[in-house]
């Protein structure tokens, strides 16, 4: 109970540093940290499969796409973002305040959910979470799964000679 | 643990595809003379046709991720024979707008690849990959001509909407989940069958399927999703265009074909909706196709006219109906393909479209181009006894047959309004006076004549002889087992 409390605390504090960094480098920074804290939580609940991939694919992968992208195009501060001078009421626009109702409901939801008990499954129950080992997926995805995942790599496969033959410059006249 | 037994003869077909196109990356590195790897393609889909045809492996296959049954078949058969025409198409050509030929040989194949596993697919999962396969390949095939501004839009354009079709076809997928606790087609159909009062979250089920309908409704470019459809067969080389007008359109009908037969229920607002689609695509499809100067927009509009036809078979609802759609599929196949092979044969080497005016007067030029392409012309607008007119036949019967006598007459209406823009080709190139300059127009090869020759045969063949591939057709769909 004490380190998810740490973990999710980390996660928090980073969530708020990606939105509010003025610095998009920050910002991604900061997504790195939560995935991360993310991925210790996964830990804690037993799916290690899902930790791995999270680390993998988010933290390596995504996050990388992320800071070459902000330091190709330059990853310098955002002036004013979404105007900070202005008072509250005047920088409450339309697309913010569907998102403010769109969050706060979300927020209701969750937290009737929680105190209403819909949302507590047995947490202590490891049988519950064993679904998410390495050992379980892998029993699923190469004796049901088989196809699907042989069908993926060669959507990989598809990518792959996509890049290369779109990347190489056009035919001289 | 057990392991299951993998029957891999079900996808022997998909097996010789993919290996193939490793065969042509590899060769890709060592061959000078590229026109071999396009060889190679052939090879393989003649290869990949021979497994299909000869080789019946007994359903389910995959623990039921794909199904060998005649559908799968007959809609493999028709991608095939689509792709081996295609790859002759592009023999002579590839050079003019390409300088990999053999990443465009492998993209065509695991397209080809792709469309096979949509059509033959049993489960959403592996529905959704085919799907992702085939897209794929294709935004970077329109893309391929990379020195024309047209084809880099086409395929910004085509993966931006395709993407946003995908997750249309996710969504319902996932909301049909929710809804009958199961990906796998026939499991959903036992399911809502079985209990479809009691499941608790049955009202998902119908946005579910709307939400897979519009995913549907973008592949094939059905009004309203269709605003990507001319400039992308416009801007994509005329190859491309050829393949993908026909082929995608054969691979999502026959995944949509299974996907209704699975949420059946034969309700009559779901099949007005069919029937309302259809009536929007064939009558926008028509009248926008009447004012276009480039012929590959012209056949664009005419394209999604088409897809609103083989709906029409759809919405009828009944087994005539459905029949009809296949037909009108492998009819479409052939017909289609010799159109925009004509218009490949007549396009200058510089460049990827040809103009209402650049035909004008062919027949003096070029006699021989100017009969086929008349010949296709009259198999699109309907005429008997080629290909296109069974095709409208069956479709609008089967309408009648479901009581929608209607539909049949709004499709007959349609088909005279088409009739103006594909006469008025056949006109412009017989009595136009000769504005074509005889030296625009490359010399056709023999790959090209060969697409043509068979295209056309086919378009009049299939017409006059079909009781043993319509039988084919009949046993698939007795075998989807509606309502």
């Amino acid at each position: 109970m004490f380190l998810f409390v740490v973990f999710a605390l980390i996660a928090l504090a980073a969530a708020v540093g990606v939105i509010t960094s003025r610095k998009p480098v920050y910002s991604a920074l900061f997504l790195l940290l939560n995935f991360a804290t993310l991925a210790a939580l996964y830990i804690m609940v037993e799916a290690q499969f899902l930790a791995a991939v999270q680390i993998i694919v988010y933290a390596g992968a995504v996050i990388v796409l992320f800071l070459f992208v902000v330091m190709l195009i330059g990853g310098g501060e955002l002036d004013d973002i979404g105007g900070r001078n202005k008072k509250f009421l005047a920088r409450l626009t339309w697309p913010r305040g569907i998102a403010l109702v769109l969050g706060l409901g979300l927020l209701v939801a969750v937290g009737y959910g929680l105190l209403s008990g819909q949302l507590m499954t047995a947490t202590n129950d490891a049988a519950a979470f064993g679904q998410g080992s390495v050992q379980a997926i892998a029993a699923v995805l190469y004796t049901d799964y088989a196809l699907p995942f042989e069908l993926a790599s060669i959507l990989l496969l598809v990518g792959m000679i996509g890049a290369v033959a779109l990347a190489q410059p056009p035919k001289k006249d | 643990m057990t392991l299951p037994t993998l029957n891999f003869l079900a996808i022997l077909p998909l097996l010789i595809l993919v290996a193939a196109t490793l065969l042509v990356l590899l060769a890709d590195l060592v061959v000078r003379n590229k026109r071999v790897l396009t060889f190679l393609g052939l090879l393989a889909v003649a290869a990949s046709l021979a497994a299909v045809l000869l080789v019946r492996p007994a359903a389910p296959t995959f623990q039921g991720m794909t199904l060998a049954d005649e559908l799968g078949l007959f809609a493999s058969v028709a991608i095939l024979v689509a792709t081996g025409l295609a790859l002759l198409l592009a023999l002579e050509r590839t050079s003019d707008f390409t300088r990999r030929p053999g990443a465009y040989v492998a993209l065509l194949l695991l397209a080809t690849a792709g469309m096979i596993v949509m059509a033959k697919a049993s489960d959403f999962i592996t529905i959704f990959l085919g799907l992702e396969i085939l897209s794929l390949s294709l935004y970077i095939l329109v893309g391929f001509a990379q020195r024309d501004a047209r084809s880099n839009e086409a395929a910004l354009k085509y993966f931006l909407l395709g993407a946003f079709a995908s997750g249309f076809f996710l969504y319902g997928m996932a909301l049909i989940y929710a809804a009958t606790g199961s990906t796998n087609l026939a499991e959903i159909s036992k399911g809502i069958a079985s209990h479809s009062a009691s499941l608790p979250f049955a009202p998902l089920l119908p946005i579910g399927v709307g939400l897979l309908l519009v995913g549907y409704g973008f592949k094939l470019a059905l009004v309203p999703f269709h605003m990507w459809t001319p400039d992308v067969y416009q801007g994509a080389p005329t190859s491309v265009t050829a393949f993908m007008s026909v082929a995608t359109k054969t691979a999502a009908f026959a995944s949509l074909i299974r996907v209704l037969a699975a949420v059946w229920s034969g309700d009559r607002p779901w099949l007005l909706a069919l029937a309302g689609l259809a009536v929007v695509t064939m009558t926008l499809g028509n009248l926008a196709a009447l004012r276009q100067t480039s012929l590959k927009r012209m056949l664009a509009y005419s394209s999604i006219a088409h897809a609103g036809y083989v709906l029409t078979g759809l919405a009828a609802g009944n087994d005539r109906g459905f029949e009809g759609a296949l037909y009108y599929l492998i009819a479409y196949t052939f017909m289609n393909l010799g159109a925009f092979a004509t218009i490949q044969a007549v396009q200058r080497r510089d460049q990827n479209d040809v103009t209402t005016e650049q035909i004008t007067g062919l027949s003096t030029q070029r006699p021989g181009l100017a009969l086929l392409m008349t010949v296709f012309m009259f198999a699109l607008t309907g005429m008997p006894p080629l290909v296109g007119f069974f095709g409208k036949l069956y479709v609008f019967s089967g309408a009648v047959q479901g009581g929608m006598t209607w539909l049949a007459i709004v499709g007959v209406i349609n088909s005279a309004i088409a009739a103006y823009y594909y006469l008025r080709v056949t006109v412009l190139m017989y009595m136009g006076g000769a504005t074509a300059a005889a030296g625009d127009i490359p010399r056709t090869g023999w790959a090209v004549w060969t697409t043509l020759v068979i295209t056309a045969v086919a378009t009049l063949a299939l017409g006059l002889w079909q009781q043993p591939w319509m039988e084919s057709i009949r046993e698939a769909v007795t075998l989807l087992a509606l309502r």
